[in-house]
């Protein structure tokens, strides 16, 4: 698909960046995205991946809007609980961008229905609340190699980074294990910063410019108000990737 | 002295405080030096056994100690270490 006229114009702050143009614009337009979860990551990710111009975001979340919810999964409002999380992001996201298709699925991701589900995406953005499910999705990457973009936070505090299978470390080589299950504070500038952090990485990514995440952690520390990274490696016995070397 | 950046997760046993200052050696001294300093903390950071629980990373100087030396990764004045336990918040 080329850029209409309003595309032209719609998109025109971002056609102005160095290496971006019309060309990367169209790249985006013509791109597809999967965001696993529609909460606090997944809330910031689909909005600026939605005025970014991505032309096909499908989004995925089993859940049901609460209060508790509500001081960070900014795409959700008083109105939306008892909803599902899929059909208001839906709604919220077609509102501000009908001009892209926006597909919104109430499900559970699983390991049997990942493949599915993520199918021809361009980018798998890892917006969930648990290990179990990131390394489900960690292991369709790596089958389809298709990059990932994983984020993780936890108070004041987030991680990111950009996973190219067979190229980087994946989400295993960096975390074998998970942590153990428990409810963690949350503020809700974290995940808004980590999810901007995964969307400039995805639109970057698309778009062909910059410098991306790979091969590094970056840990954004709220309390303190810093940004550092570490070095992160694959690890040559990983029992999700090691078979891609 | 090396400096530890503590995660959010582990800040209740430093009173908030990171980066910290602390005596080292090796990986392992360094955690039993934390420990001295900020009792619970490595109940928090190694299995019974001594072993670093298997969520929990230390970079030093930006580096994975896992491709370094381990436990036994000497440590030295002004190095900087990051411990970064995976957190599943999204």
């Amino acid at each position: 698909m080329v850029l209409t006229e309003r595309d032209k114009l719609r998109y025109n702050r971002q056609i102005l960046i160095p290496g971006w143009g019309e060309e990367g614009q169209e790249k985006i337009k013509n791109s597809k995205v999967f965001v696993a979860g529609a909460g606090g990551l997944g809330s910031p990710v689909s909005i600026y991946l939605a005025v970014g111009g991505v032309g096909h975001i499908r989004i995925v979340d089993k859940d049901v809007p609460e209060l508790s919810n509500l001081n960070r999964q900014i795409l959700h409002t008083e109105d939306d609980i008892g909803r599902s999380k899929a059909h208001s992001a839906k709604e919220k996201l077609t509102k501000i961008n009908r001009d892209i298709k926006i597909e919104c699925i109430k499900e559970t991701i699983t390991e049997e229905n990942v493949l599915d589900l993520v199918e021809d995406s361009d980018v798998i953005l890892d917006c969930m609340d648990n290990f179990p499910t990131r390394y489900a999705l960690n292991r369709a990457a790596i089958e389809k190699k298709i990059p990932f973009v994983h984020a993780s936070i936890w108070g004041l505090e987030g991680r990111a980074t950009f996973i190219v299978p067979g190229e980087t470390p994946c989400l295993e080589c960096i975390f074998p294990t998970g942590p153990p299950k428990e409810v963690f504070p949350v503020l809700g500038t974290t995940p808004a910063t980590m999810g901007c952090i995964q969307a400039t990485e995805t639109l970057k990514y698309l778009a062909g410019i910059g410098r991306l995440l790979k091969n590094r952690l970056l840990i954004y520390d709220g309390e303190n108000m810093t940004f550092t990274e570490v070095k992160i490696r694959r690890n040559p016995k990983c029992p999700a990737c090691s078979k891609l070397y | 002295m090396a400096k530890v950046k503590i995660p959010a997760p582990l800040l209740k046993f430093t009173g908030n405080k990171s980066p910290v200052e602390v005596d080292s050696g090796t990986i392992k001294e360094l955690i039993d030096n934390l420990e001295k300093n900020y009792p619970g903390i490595k109940k928090r950071l190694c299995e019974d056994n001594g072993e670093i629980r298997k969520f929990i990373n230390f970079y030093v100087n930006g580096d994975d100690m896992r491709f370094l030396k381990g436990l036994d990764t000497a440590i030295k004045d002004g190095d900087d270490i990051t411990i970064v336990p995976a957190v599943a918040g999204g």
